[in-house]
């Protein structure tokens, strides 16, 4: 019972923490936050339900297709609700978020009329993948969304670290027009930047699509809320700060079911905004920014 | 000269303005001409339904019902019915502000909708503050025909509905200990809850576990891990069938294998489509079962097939009935006013329609027999 429990917190997190690590690439780079991002995750589970489902296609596909649609939909994004509002006189910082506010809700509708509204399934024999150990039922996806979230944030801290274009996309993170003047092409950096976290996003919905069986085109709004008050949790712009923020939320959110009240399920990750803004404003791995 | 242009302008304008009112007023004085000489009673209903955002669905299916029945009611020649559709989105602002527009400006005799029992917590008030008729069609809550003597509704209320399914499931499988599953974020599926606990308090049901949910949510796996240690005999959810069939789609994956009573909501072909073989064994009390053996359900399952390429569901259904209700109504009050169609409607008395033969009660609200039904095999079949 515990240790299924703990399963399901530890799937959700992760769930939470692969949506959360895309929003703290975008902020890490740009200092906005992508209100589209919830949305983008939610194309990115229709393809995989258009693809297995209607298509009958197999899961490979349906992810290359996912993260392929999701990666246009973020260079979309880039170049036509961002990049017209960067360096502009007398645009307010302000301006790219009601954007990308404005590109959520057009999505959202788009996926309405595409897709039709309520609950799609998403059937998948892979999903279906089970093993016994006593009593406790585990599925192979739950098994895969741990490994990838855990893949993805190791690849991640990698390649900003450790690469050149990682190095590019920090230093154009630090000082925008610093980078370019030594020669960082700071409008392509941008641009990869809200690509990845867009493709991100998209694989993040799959696996959603596989772990719950329900796609929605509501479903990217509370995501991209809980999404948002990870990366405050963890650390705007921090990758470490933005898993570790995914699994505390999906371990309190499944806990809070089994010893308190499931009413305050969705309360807590906007208490712990709360509490963390009181306590440590920077989040659990954010460092002091001097003003 | 600029000023002369500026003149004339104005002039052109005020000048087709004053034609249009005045075309305006000729179309109201026709429209009042025809009410009079021809020999049908023409009447405008407002409809006021969930046709954008998440519940659509059930927007789209109403209006189907509507539109199908309006057809056949107009070609029979007695009443000549015309529907003024409104989007409500399911939130109680839009659904005033329809219902206002409806009232004042339409000038609508009677209006049906809207879909959700709290936008029609809202717009009943209001309609029978203004005298006009109005008509759930799918407004299950306890306490909404009480609004006013202007509001009626033709939908089952859970009330009646939630007790008769889980009597029938008791009975069958000896039902002792039950948990209660509930969506605690809309007026419909809380007063399910309500109707739920009291129907297993009285009947003596041990009460396992309360758990809750919201709308739109996916993950369901920590409320029912809870569930599935506590054992219990039978599952009462009270929820909408979105998210109610990913429920049990997540349980049934999850091994929990007891039947499930829902209410109203969750009472629909959607969920075998969503959830597929994980639906089996959901109980639902139903005024509507497409199966029937009789003659007028089947006429309307296979009309309603061939014009939009689906089974109809209780919402169709119930829409179907409704307006042939207010047709009926209009008949017998023989002309299109609201005071004389209020009385009308509430005069009907053993209406036999698609879902059974229906009467208003003294306060406008349900009488009739539920049909219990159960999925097995992936459909819904009698449940004995």
């Amino acid at each position: 019972m515990l240790i299924e429990q703990l399963i399901n917190g530890i799937t959700l997190g992760s769930i939470y923490a692969i949506v959360a690590l895309g929003f703290t690439l975008v902020f890490g780079v740009l200092g906005i936050i992508n209100m589209a991002h919830g949305e983008i995750f939610m194309f990115g589970a229709f393809i995989g339900v258009v693809v297995t489902s209607t298509f009958k296609g197999p899961l490979w596909l349906a992810f290359l297709a996912a993260i392929l649609v999701t990666a246009a939909m973020g260079y979309m994004l880039e170049r036509f609700a961002l990049r017209p509002l960067r360096n502009k006189q007398g645009v307010s910082h302000l301006a790219p978020l009601i954007s990308t506010i404005g590109v959520s809700i057009l999505l959202e509708n788009l996926s309405h009329h595409i897709f039709g509204p309520g609950n799609h399934p998403f059937r998948a024999s892979f999903a279906e993948i089970s093993f016994q150990i006593g009593s406790i039922t585990v599925y192979l996806v739950q098994i895969v969304i741990f490994v990838i979230s855990v893949l993805l944030m190791y690849a991640l801290s990698f390649w900003l670290g450790k690469t050149k274009a990682g190095k590019a996309l920090r230093a154009t993170a630090e000082n925008l027009e610093t980078a370019s003047l030594l020669g960082v092409d700071v409008k392509r950096t941008i641009t990869m930047t809200v690509i990845i976290a867009s493709a991100m996003g998209g694989i993040a919905g799959i696996l959603v699509g596989m772990a719950f069986n329900s796609v929605t085109p509501q479903m990217g709004l509370s995501i991209g809320l809980k999404g948002l008050a990870i990366i405050i949790l963890g650390g705007m712009g921090n990758v470490k700060g933005a898993m570790a923020g995914g699994l505390i939320l999906g371990l309190a959110e499944t806990f809070v079911v089994v010893y308190g009240d499931s009413g305050y399920k969705d309360a807590i990750a906007f208490v712990a905004i709360i509490v963390i803004l009181l306590i440590r404003p920077q989040g659990l791995f954010g460092q002091k920014i001097s003003a | 000269m600029r000023k002369q242009l500026k003149k004339f302008a104005q002039f052109t304008a005020l000048s087709s303005l004053l034609v249009l009112s005045a075309c305006g007023g000729n179309q109201a004085a026709g429209d009042e001409e025809g009410k009079s000489s021809g020999g049908a009673v023409k009447a405008d209903i407002g409809v006021i339904s969930y046709i954008s955002g998440p519940g659509a669905a059930y927007g789209e299916a109403i209006t189907n019902g509507l539109k199908l029945a309006q057809e056949e009611i107009n070609g029979k020649g007695e009443v000549e019915i015309n529907l003024v559709i409104e989007d409500s989105a399911g939130k109680q602002d839009q659904a005033l502000t329809a219902a206002q527009k409806l009232m004042n400006s339409e000038n609508v005799t009677g209006i049906i909708g809207p879909t959700l029992s709290t936008e029609m917590n809202v717009v009943g008030p209001e309609a029978d503050l203004n005298g006009v008729p109005i008509m759930g069609t799918s407004t299950t809550a306890e306490g909404i025909p009480q609004i006013g003597d202007y509001v009626f509704r033709n939908s089952l209320p859970e009330a009646l509905a939630i007790p008769a399914a889980i009597d029938k499931a008791i009975e069958k499988y000896d039902a002792k200990k039950v948990a209660i599953l509930y969506g605690n974020d809309d007026v419909f599926t809380k007063s399910g809850f309500d109707t739920m606990k009291k129907a297993a308090e009285e009947k003596g049901l041990e009460i396992l576990t309360t758990e809750t949910f919201q709308k739109g949510q996916s993950d369901y796996n920590a409320q029912l891990t809870k569930i599935k240690g506590l054992k219990p005999d039978l599952i009462l959810a009270s929820a909408l069938y979105n998210e109610g069939a990913v429920i049990m789609d997540q349980a049934r994956k999850m091994g929990i294998d007891v039947p499930f009573v829902g209410g109203n909501g969750f009472n629909s072909p959607e969920v075998i489509n969503i959830a597929g073989d994980a639906a089996n064994g959901l109980i639902v009390a139903t005024p509507w079962y497409g199966e029937k053996e009789d003659d007028k359900v089947k006429e309307f399952v296979s009309k309603y097939e061939k014009e939009y390429g689906k089974k109809p569901d209780q919402f169709a259904a119930q829409a179907y009935d409704a307006l042939y209700i207010m047709a009926e109504a209009l008949t017998n009050a023989g002309e299109a006013d609201r005071d004389a169609l209020r009385d009308a409607l509430a005069e009907i008395k053993g209406f036999n329609g698609i879902l059974g033969e229906f009467s208003f009660d003294e306060e406008g609200d349900v009488v009739m027999d539920p049909t219990v039904l159960v999925i097995e095999g992936g459909a819904f079949k009698e449940f004995n």
